[in-house]
């Protein structure tokens, strides 16, 4: 099914981003000066294709939430550019689409399910209420929110009037689901969205997102810390750290060949199921890095096994591993000056 | 087990009553653990695991009504006197928490809350118990020990502060280890760290480690033997490589095919459907047959009783055969 809203056709990515940027200053001091900058976001870029799902995995500090409230511009770029479907966001006069224009395609949900809807406003009322801002009248937005309830599972008749507070964490999840449809997005955003669920509760949860995906004509952008989950619903995957993107492909390629010792050691510290299978060591050392203070050229290198001098003298480009499978490490560029460089694929960690 | 064990359980029941409303949140758990095991507490929230953790060092709050039986070590814990209670905590039994930033004073240094354990227990002078502090710094493995010693807490990065509540934990070598879903606000790459570091405390230091998680890849890392709670009752309990090999009792057997691991993707997830029972009443018959997919009538007649099903594996469930 084609969206009626659809102009640049299936080729053109839904959502472009370049040199996405976004730094938090920490004032201190007597006069409140600037004393240090959180670089949360620092030059990321990458596409959102249409009708995918993007997973971005990464550890806390490495700028995914930042990154996913960028992406509804909850929170202004410092730098960098978004292209939604052709038209530049935020900027109507050069022929691109307004704000209030991109935020009704674009739409997220949050991982507190409590905290993201109104205690005082029965559920029907939350989710019909972004309709009715946008002019919907008051009986047609009651009706979409009440389809909607059904769509996520909750039988209207039992659910509508109940407030947050009377429903389990997992219903309340569905609805923000349904509420972040109910103005008919193109792109959902989803931070984090089953990690306060229960097992049983979020393999539920993640079947509805499957199954509203294909029947909304969806494109997701799925935020997660467990890789098991981004690996169950990712088309390609998107890994960062401190702030920067490390590795970009299809989510066999990231899973099956992952080319940065990063994305190695993440997926390497996933618990094993099979007691038989123990791990004796752990895949990396130390904690991730305050994003205060950075380190220069390759971020990963003060934890990296594999790090040269090259490493801190210069920050790796993205090389081209195929299948648009892309890994920012002077390992995967041929003539970086690594020792290892170009055999990234060999590389036994 | 031929040995005395060092924590057993009778018969533990644990109800929190205000003036609206009773909930009974720990129903009837036996349970027993040996000298060096280490046991999870499998469960979801609600089940009564973390309860079940309090209850054995008497850290509910006032109103919970605790009855049955805990015995560490040979000592009745619910006869014990506050005074006999405070050398008991830390001394004996220690807990490590989920949120170390809650868990640590943020006005002493780490090195200052070590020492005031090994100081209040062993009676130890100031200056030796600052040796030991550096010490089990070293011990959980915290680089550069000597100069974390006069860190505060929030100077530390999560994993660092996760191992300084450790070495808090260890200060006076307690035989038995409680830990409350310690990994769970880690990153995964910490998160592997701090597993097994606790791996290897326990078997140098020999220690019985209780530890309640309601992940099951972590289990798989760290467990000995499984018992998974749901309802407030233990349904299921088991040498972790049977269990995880598959399950006997129909619930977790749901929780572990609903739980996304290797490569799922294109799948629909099992799940379980519905949701976990109110506590407002003791259920009188199996608390999950409401959820179950091979309930029957038979389900709703009681409470079905624990079946040893061979292998030093027990279900509570009647489907199973004795074996």
């Amino acid at each position: 099914m084609e969206s009626k809203n659809d102009r640049g056709g299936p080729a053109q990515p839904l959502l472009a981003l370049r040199g996405l940027t976004k730094h938090f200053p920490i004032k201190g001091g007597l006069f409140g000066n600037t004393v240090a900058t959180v670089r949360a976001v620092d030059g990321v870029s990458f596409e959102v294709m249409k009708g995918e799902t993007l997973g971005i995995v990464g550890e806390s500090g490495c700028g995914k939430s930042t990154t996913a409230r960028l992406l509804v511009q909850l929170l202004g770029l410092d730098a960098g550019s978004m292209v939604f479907d052709g038209e530049a966001v935020g900027e109507p006069r050069a022929s691109g689409i307004s704000l209030r224009n991109y935020r009704r395609q674009v739409q997220m949900v949050f991982q507190d399910s409590y905290a993201s809807l109104n205690p005082r406003l029965p559920v029907e009322d939350s989710i019909a209420f972004a309709p009715k801002v946008h002019g919907v009248g008051e009986r047609e937005a009651s009706e979409r929110a009440r389809d909607l309830l059904a769509a996520v599972g909750l039988a209207p008749a039992q659910f509508a009037r109940r407030y947050p507070h009377e429903l389990s964490g997992g219903q309340r999840q569905r609805v923000n689901i349904a509420r972040a449809l109910a103005l008919q997005p193109r792109l959902v955003i989803l931070d984090e969205p089953v990690s306060a669920l229960d097992k049983s509760v979020e393999a539920q949860v993640l079947n509805l997102l499957v199954d509203l995906k294909a029947k909304f004509n969806l494109t997701f952008v799925f935020i997660s810390h467990d890789l098991n989950v981004v690996q169950f619903i990712s088309d390609r995957v998107l890994v960062m750290y401190l702030g920067e993107v490390v590795e970009i492909g299809p989510v066999e390629a990231i899973y099956d060949r992952p080319a940065h010792p990063y994305t190695r050691a993440l997926l390497a510290s996933r618990p094993s199921m099979d007691p038989a299978k123990r791990r004796t060591v752990p895949p990396l050392v130390g904690d991730p890095p305050n994003p205060v203070n950075p380190p220069s050229g390759c971020r990963f290198r003060t934890r990296c096994g594999f790090a040269e001098d090259v490493c801190a003298a210069r920050k790796p480009v993205a090389a081209d591993l195929g299948d648009g499978h892309l890994a920012a490490c002077h390992m995967a560029t041929p003539d970086s000056g690594h020792s290892k460089a170009g055999a990234i694929l060999e590389v036994v960690v | 087990m031929s040995a005395a064990p060092l924590m057993k359980l009778t018969d533990l029941s644990v109800t929190f009553g205000t003036r609206d409303r009773t909930v009974h949140a720990v129903n009837g758990v036996n349970m027993e653990l040996a000298e060096g095991e280490v046991l999870c507490i499998l469960g979801e929230s609600g089940s009564g695991k973390s309860v079940t953790l309090r209850a054995l060092m008497r850290l509910l709050p006032k109103f919970a009504r605790v009855t049955g039986g805990i015995e560490v070590a040979g000592q009745n814990v619910l006869a014990m006197s506050d005074r006999r209670m405070a050398d008991f905590r830390g001394g004996e039994v220690a807990m490590i928490f989920q949120e170390p930033m809650t868990a640590l004073d943020p006005v002493f240094t780490v090195g200052r809350q070590i020492a005031e354990v090994v100081q209040r227990h062993e009676g130890a002078s100031r200056s030796a118990a600052m040796a030991r502090a550096l010490e089990l710094l070293e011990l959980v493995q915290i680089p550069s020990a000597r100069r974390r010693l006069d860190a505060y807490p929030h100077e530390l990065s999560g994993g660092l502060r996760q191992r300084a509540m450790i070495a808090v934990a260890l200060a006076c070598r307690p035989k038995l280890l409680l830990a409350d879903e310690p990994t769970t606000a880690l990153d995964a790459t910490v998160q592997i760290q701090v597993l097994l570091l606790l791996r290897e405390l326990q078997q140098k230091l020999g220690m019985g480690v209780i530890f309640v998680t309601h992940d099951l890849g972590v289990a798989g890392e760290i467990a000995d033997r499984v018992a998974v709670m749901y309802a407030g009752r233990v349904v299921e309990e088991g040498p972790v490589g049977s269990f995880m090999a598959g399950p006997l009792h129909p619930y977790p057997r749901g929780l572990l095919n609903s739980t996304v691991h290797g490569n799922m993707r294109g799948k629909v997830l099992t799940t379980i459907p519905g949701a976990p029972p109110s506590l407002s009443s003791v259920p009188t018959s199996c608390s999950f047959s409401p959820r179950c997919a091979m309930a029957e009538a038979a389900c709703e007649a009681g409470v079905p009783a624990m079946v040893e099903a061979g292998g030093g594996r027990r279900a509570r469930c009647i489907k199973i055969a004795a074996g």
